[in-house]
């Protein structure tokens, strides 16, 4: 077990694994938002109170769980490149922000566009869950911003790997804002018993599972690029680029 | 035309499912065209390294 982790953190043997990992990753996942979409969009019942709206559930949760997941992931792999000095964990965090900005956009647009029909409004700024989402945004930006104004990779490293740890409370603020203060937001009901009907939920499940294999999928792919970066002057990567089948 | 009026919400619902796919597709382009060009410089500079050596 722990062999395979040491061997997970060497960026030769990931840069490989890497290529092999992502059609597993993909495939499944454009697999099952098709069938989530589907379904969400035709098969199951329109809600009793929100009507056919409803319907956008499918695609604005698991954006929203992905752009708190990914920021999650941005400060446990900046806890672990300060604390560890991994190269491998420092690299997560630079190929899952741009990913988590787009999932944070992604849960912000289509909040704005549920809550036209719904709240009678596209936004409210006193509204705890809109405002700390955003604010998410921002943080992914200023990690983004930080990173690409400081060459050293090895400084720039450190700089948003404490920025992603600072923000994490911002994280737990988006999920508990709904039940700490009063919110324009519904509460937590898709991992709350009794809050949905099934035929509802499981097309949601095969959403938030499909999103998040692409999700995996396309982290591996910029974590693939990130490690060919930062190893371009070593001898693995020269013998990579000047062997007959070279890496790509 | 049922589908495509979601019951009036036709606009709402439609217009989020296709932004979704837009930015995942967009995303998944540029991840790896990112990868692409990438590999492509290290590549040049390496042969152009090599040949000069």
């Amino acid at each position: 077990m722990w062999k395979f982790f040491h061997q997970l953190a060497s960026p030769p043997h990931f840069y490989r694994l890497a290529a092999t990992l992502i059609p597993w990753l993909a495939v499944p996942g454009v697999l099952l938002i098709a069938y989530g979409a589907y379904a969400g969009l035709f098969l199951v019942s329109a809600d009793y109170q929100q009507g056919d709206a409803f319907r956008i559930i499918y695609v604005h949760v698991p954006s929203a769980y992905l752009s708190m997941m990914a920021y999650m992931m941005m400060a446990v792999g900046g806890g672990i490149g300060l604390i560890w000095r991994m190269k491998l964990a420092h690299a997560v965090g630079a190929a899952a922000a741009p990913l988590g900005a787009a999932f944070t956009f992604l849960a912000l647009v289509t909040g704005s566009i549920w809550g036209r029909p719904m709240w009678g409004t596209w936004w409210e700024w006193g509204d705890p869950r809109m405002t700390s989402e955003l604010i998410l945004l921002f943080l992914y930006f200023g990690y983004m911003a930080l990173r690409s104004s400081i060459d050293d990779t090895a400084k720039a490293d450190k700089a948003s790997a404490v920025l992603a740890l600072v923000g994490v409370v911002n994280v737990v603020i988006v999920h508990f804002s709904v039940e700490w203060w009063s919110s324009l937001h519904q509460g937590q009901t898709v991992f709350k018993k009794g809050t949905m009907d099934a035929d509802m939920r499981i097309p949601l499940f095969a959403m938030l599972i499909g999103f998040s294999l692409i999700f995996g999928a396309m982290l591996v792919s910029r974590l693939r690029t990130e490690v060919l970066f930062r190893e371009r002057r070593t001898r693995w990567v020269r013998e990579l680029v000047l062997s007959p089948e070279g890496g790509k | 035309m049922d589908a495509l009026a979601m019951g009036n919400y036709g606009a709402y619902v439609w217009s989020c499912f296709g932004l979704t796919l837009i930015v995942v597709v967009l995303s998944a382009w540029r991840a790896r065209a990112r990868h692409k060009h990438v590999y492509r410089e290290i590549e040049v500079q390496i042969k152009a390294l090599e040949e000069h050596q």
